[in-house]
């Protein structure tokens, strides 16, 4: 260790370490500047790198830390509160199920049985060729003509297993 | 443009069951037969079970036929749909079906009827009246309007709305916000929704207003991530408003200034409470502040803040353009003016009501829904979202009113009725009701936390027939732990779903099979 760095004392503000590709790097930072001079900054830059990547890696948690001068347990704390955030990439499309009361009252329980028996996964789980992320939701808003459910941002209504085999299908068809 | 205007809804529900391949179908066959059409977007009428709606505007008015498959298009072309002619899903004149007609659309006037992309037709339909009488006041006069009112809020809690507004124009500060609660989490709700996507401007309007009112210049929406099509809609009426000098640094010439963005939330339903909201908006974790202090007096970055649900403050406009008296003339007792009663579930004709307080359960389910969707008896109804308790067939006669809904251990909250046929599980329910606390508990405080988990363990031991009497009792000591002991309503009235489902549902908790391997 050189002489000159164990009189450097308490960094303030280091690079933090990270194994974010350079995409995922990029996609933060750039990110962070666009909003971090926004009022309560965090929420807004966790939504923008997860509309921008698909999910908010790990290793972003330090590097927006670091961006905010906040600490890391901060951004982990609110990373990890919310529900829709996600730390690992999703499949090429997303399906929220509704599983809230005006749902079950017409055949959400047994939809969701369907969607997780016929797509062999459970929820916050990804089929094993990538295509669909199955993820729970507490009512879309859709609540006279469920049973409700999105898939990636369009909701769908009325969905019966029959149905929801067809959006599945048209969902693959599409990449 | 020319041609004749032809309705179909652009609100997210109706384009759940396809009114976008519907618009296109319309679109296209116009074209191929040489007629020129102009195809408006509107928000929902609300009449959800006959979406997708489409409505043609004659001379004597706008027809309606519905639900509408893409394939029925040239059908409909042939029978005449652009003279209104008969069809099979011809329904007359929308204004004439009784399900809308009967309603007094105070809040909802124009949700339907306009284009909720355009400022101008906003404007051609008395829009931006409440604002200009706002201009003419003095913000105490504004407030003092509201208070007359009686105007209680929409979101749950049913707190008197002008007298919010008054503790923010009485806390002097060098900055105070106007917050919209747009997190409307309730299962059976989505009157929110229905507004933000159908006349995004009464929104902006009443949030301008209550701005004036309370000397706050900057205004947030907090909407939940659910409803990307109201983050379009708001998205652009603000920008047309700001341009059009209604939102900015000096509306409409007056010298005062309000501008407004929309947040997103993330999915947690406890965001949707007041002082969980502005830990979010603050970027923090959504976990309940102790109260006091009231956000009214330290609310968003610890500033006065007006908290508002979004039907709260999209009927201020009226109010403030027709009086508080015109308001307040509708409804009974304590409850003023008109609620947006969404009708859900497993009902045949679910969709929105607005209707002055008053009506009872009972005509809102037969009359307007008329009976269950599967045409099987309605058991049980759950109204106030999922902190609401569920009501059985003898409590159906229950009129619309905060007052006489507490007086039998049930909520209003924000307007959800979620039906449900002989088929359901109440135990299921009730079970669901902890499963939902346990899953959306900020953590806080223990009897929620922990409660709702342990709750879910005793209604499962209860349903299993394992010493179900020594069971029963312990769900109903823990019931009252958490709601005595709980610091916010969610872990404090989750025993509402819970014992009014045992109350009134017994028999579905002790199985005779299960009751039977006791041994
Ligand atoms: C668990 C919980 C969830 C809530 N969710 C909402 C909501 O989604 N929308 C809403 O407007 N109010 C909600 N509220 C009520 C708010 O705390 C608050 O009373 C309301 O935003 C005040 O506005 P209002 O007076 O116009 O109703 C919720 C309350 C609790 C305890
Ligand atoms: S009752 Fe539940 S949600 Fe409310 S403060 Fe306590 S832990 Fe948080
Ligand atoms: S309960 Fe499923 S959309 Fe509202």
């Amino acid at each position: 260790m050189s002489r000159k760095s164990a009189l450097r004392g308490i960094p303030i503000k280091t690079e933090p370490a990270c194994s974010l590709t350079k995409t995922e790097r990029d996609t933060v930072l750039a990110v962070c500047a666009r909003l971090k001079a926004a009022a309560g900054p965090l929420l807004p830059i966790l939504h923008g790198v997860q509309a921008a990547l698909g999910y908010v890696p790990k290793d972003a948690v330090p590097l927006i830390a670091s961006e905010l001068n906040v600490t890391r347990a901060e951004v982990h704390g609110v990373l990890s509160f919310y529900h829709y955030f996600r730390a690992e990439p999703p499949g090429r499309h997303v399906v929220h199920i509704c599983r809230a009361e005006a749902c079950q009252s017409v055949g959400a329980v047994a939809l969701e049985a369907h969607a997780k028996k016929s797509l062999g996964i459970d929820f916050h789980q990804t089929t094993s060729d990538g295509a669909v992320s199955l993820e729970p939701v507490y009512c879309l808003g859709n609540c006279s003509l469920g049973p409700s459910v999105m898939v990636d941002q369009r909701l769908q209504g009325k969905v019966s297993p029959e149905r929801f085999d067809e959006l599945i299908a048209q969902a693959r068809s599409r990449s | 443009m020319s041609g004749t205007r032809i309705f179909v809804s652009r609100d997210a529900s109706a384009q759940a069951v396809g009114a976008n391949e519907v618009a296109n179908a319309l679109s296209r066959e116009a074209a191929k037969r040489g007629i020129t059409i102009e195809l408006v977007r509107n928000g929902s009428r609300g009449l959800l079970w006959l979406e997708p709606l489409v409505e043609v505007a004659t001379d004597a008015g706008r027809v309606a036929y519905g639900p509408v498959t893409p394939d029925q298009v040239p059908g409909l072309f042939d029978a005449g749909l652009m003279r209104g002619e008969p069809h099979a899903l011809y329904l007359g004149f929308t204004e004439a079906i009784p399900y809308f007609k009967s309603q007094e659309r105070l809040t909802f006037a124009r949700v339907g009827l306009t284009d909720p992309r355009s400022l101008q037709d906003y404007l051609d339909h008395e829009g931006y009246r409440g604002l200009n009488a706002a201009l003419a006041l003095e913000p105490a006069a504004i407030v003092a309007k509201v208070t007359a009112s009686g105007l209680r809020g929409r979101g749950g809690a049913a707190f008197p709305a002008g007298i919010k507004w008054k503790t923010v124009l009485a806390t002097p500060a060098e900055q105070k916000y106007v917050v919209c609660n747009a997190d409307e989490g309730d299962s059976g709700t989505y009157s929110d929704r229905m507004i933000m996507e159908g006349d995004p401007f009464v929104l902006i309007e009443g949030m301008t207003i209550a701005g004036l009112a309370a000397g706050a210049t900057r205004g947030f929406i907090y909407l939940r991530w659910e409803y990307p099509q109201a983050k379009i809609a708001l998205d652009a009426a603000i920008a047309a408003a700001t341009e059009a000098g209604y939102l900015g640094e000096n509306i409409l010439g007056s010298g005062k200034a309000f501008s407004l963005e929309v947040r997103l939330g993330a999915g947690a339903y406890i965001c949707g409470e007041e002082t969980s909201l502005l830990e979010s908006l603050e970027g923090k974790r959504g976990q309940i502040r102790y109260k006091p202090p009231l956000p009214a007096v330290a609310g968003l970055f610890a500033k006065p803040t007006v908290v508002n649900n979004v039907i709260t403050l999209a009927s201020v406009p009226i109010i403030l353009d027709r009086g508080a008296e015109y308001y307040r003339n509708y409804g009974l007792g304590r409850s003023r003016g008109t609620l947006p009663i969404q009708l859900t579930g497993n009902i045949k004709r679910g969709g929105l009501i607005e209707k002055a307080f008053g009506i009872t359960l009972r005509e809102l389910l037969y009359d307007y829904g008329g009976g269950s969707l599967s045409g099987r008896p309605i058991r049980a109804v759950q109204v106030g979202g999922p902190l609401g308790a569920y009501l059985p067939e003898s409590q159906f006669d229950t009129p619309i009113d905060y007052e006489e809904f507490a007086k039998i251990g049930a909520m209003l909250g924000h307007g959800g009725i979620v039906v449900f046929d002989d088929t359901v599980d109440m135990a299921a329910q009730a079970r669901y009701a902890m499963e939902f606390c346990a899953i959306e508990s900020c953590g806080k405080c223990t009897p929620c936390r922990i409660g709702s988990t342990r709750g879910v363990e005793v209604i499962d031991r209860l349903i299993a027939g394992r010493d179900p009497d020594r069971q029963e009792a312990l769900l109903r000591d823990l019931c009252n732990t958490m709601t005595y002991g709980s610091l916010c309503a969610l872990g404090g009235l989750t025993p509402y779903p819970v014992i009014s489902a045992l109350n009134h549902f017994h028999q579905d908790f002790a199985k005779p099979a299960a009751v039977k391997a006791v041994g």
